[in-house]
């Protein structure tokens, strides 16, 4: 496969968030701004990679019977190293997402590439998933988002752009998850049609 | 290179090393990262405390104190101006009863007994809800739901729902609730802690004064 479509797959046209619906719960929990939603998609990114990677290298050393749990312990393994360099050198935003790092474990994106993806792709096509992958859903997090905070409390990215007071608190709950979401999904299916 | 059989072995003596190595990463990380956590702890207390009290020039001995309604000691740092003059009390508190658990605070407790500020240290609650306790009861335009200044004993540090005096934050009653229980935990058990000290205080200098 050509490196660049697989690279730009991750965007839109397989977009893990839009079209491939995976990773619905970090999608929909931590997306009530665009910063936390930027944040935890580099956050998963860098799982992803790291965990593509390693899975391409060993794929072949792994009896298949147990390859699952190898892959929730190798991707374990890089998600609380990512937790724990957060802690130590970004504790504002490890204030903000805590919660939800060590929910990139179960995040079905990870185990699915790593699945799907990497335990039957060389290393590099794996690498270029990952990255495509991690960015594509850092993108589908940041736009949804932005979106929330902006209907729901007039800002995007902290800049006020009108008065809180006319937000739809809707928004920010997770009814405004679902409608956000369900409004960009068919707006990539129409890109993705025409 | 042929993937590995799924025999018995196989399956162990690989799910042994996986699990060994991510053991080895995890450990050199956990040492790698240990010194910078504390200190990442370390300076966002110090900056809360900075940040809740007035201006101070030094910070005393730090000590805890059991509230008389919760499980868990309260900590407090005393913080002194030039002259050794206290200027008021940094107290770290907490509150089980937020929405989503565990609610830290900082609060400050200035020496006339005013709450002179607060941060919010850890918190679960909901995103663009509860979570706005960290700047909603310090607006200083707002004196209905402002809790800067007010002192415990004059005012009723309660939500307008239960009869007090402060406006909930919209659509997260239960975190105010939880919040407001905090402050005065932390205020009840100062004033209780100081209140012995001033008592031991004065029968101290009584029983010196009846030994003279």
């Amino acid at each position: 496969m050509n490196q660049w479509t697989n690279f730009t797959k991750g965007f839109i046209k397989e977009n893990p968030v839009f079209v491939l619906l995976l990773g619905m719960c970090p999608t929909l929990g931590v997306t009530s701004s665009a910063i936390n939603g930027l944040g935890m998609g580099l956050a998963t990114t860098f799982v992803l990679v790291m965990s593509n990677l390693v899975i391409s290298l060993i794929k072949s050393q792994i009896p298949s019977k147990v390859r699952i749990p190898s892959f929730i312990v190798i991707i374990a393994a890089f998600v609380t190293v990512v937790e724990l360099t957060m802690q130590a050198y970004l504790p504002s935003l490890f204030k903000s997402l805590g919660l939800f790092i060590p929910l990139i474990v179960v995040n079905c994106l990870v185990l699915g590439r790593a699945e799907a993806f990497a335990s039957k792709n060389n290393l590099l096509s794996s690498l270029v998933d990952g990255v495509g992958m991690g960015l594509g859903f850092s993108f589908a997090l940041t736009l949804l988002g932005a979106a929330r905070e902006f209907f729901g409390a007039g800002k995007i990215f902290d800049i006020v752009v009108y008065p809180e007071d006319y937000g739809m608190l809707l928004f920010v709950l997770a009814p405004g998850a679902f409608i956000v979401l369900g409004y960009l999904i068919a707006l990539i299916n129409r890109m993705n049609k025409a | 290179m042929a993937q590995k059989e799924s025999s018995f072995l196989n399956m162990v003596v690989t799910l042994t090393i996986v699990a060994l190595v991510a053991a080895t990463v995890l450990g050199f990380v956990h040492d790698l990262t240990k010194a910078d956590i504390e200190l990442a702890k370390k300076v966002a207390q110090e900056k809360a405390i900075k940040s809740v009290l007035p201006p101070f020039d030094s910070l005393g001995e730090s000590w805890k104190t059991l509230p008389a309604d919760g499980a868990d000691s309260l900590e407090f740092f005393p913080a002194f101006d030039a002259e050794q003059k206290l200027v008021g009390v940094a107290v770290k508190t907490y509150t089980k009863n937020g929405f989503s658990g565990l609610i830290t605070l900082m609060a400050g407790i200035s020496a006339d007994g005013n709450i002179s500020g607060y941060e919010v240290l850890e918190h679960k609650e909901t995103p663009g809800l509860g979570s706005k306790m960290d700047v909603w009861f310090k607006d200083e335009s707002k004196p209905s739901q402002n809790i800067i200044g007010k002192n415990p004993v004059t005012s009723n540090l309660e939500v307008t729902k239960d009869g007090g005096e402060v406006d909930a934050i919209t659509a997260s009653t239960i975190t105010s609730r939880a919040f407001l229980e905090a402050i005065k935990r932390a205020y009840n058990t100062y004033k209780e802690a100081a209140d012995q000290q001033e008592a031991t205080a004065k029968a101290d200098s009584n029983k010196k004064g009846g030994q003279s």
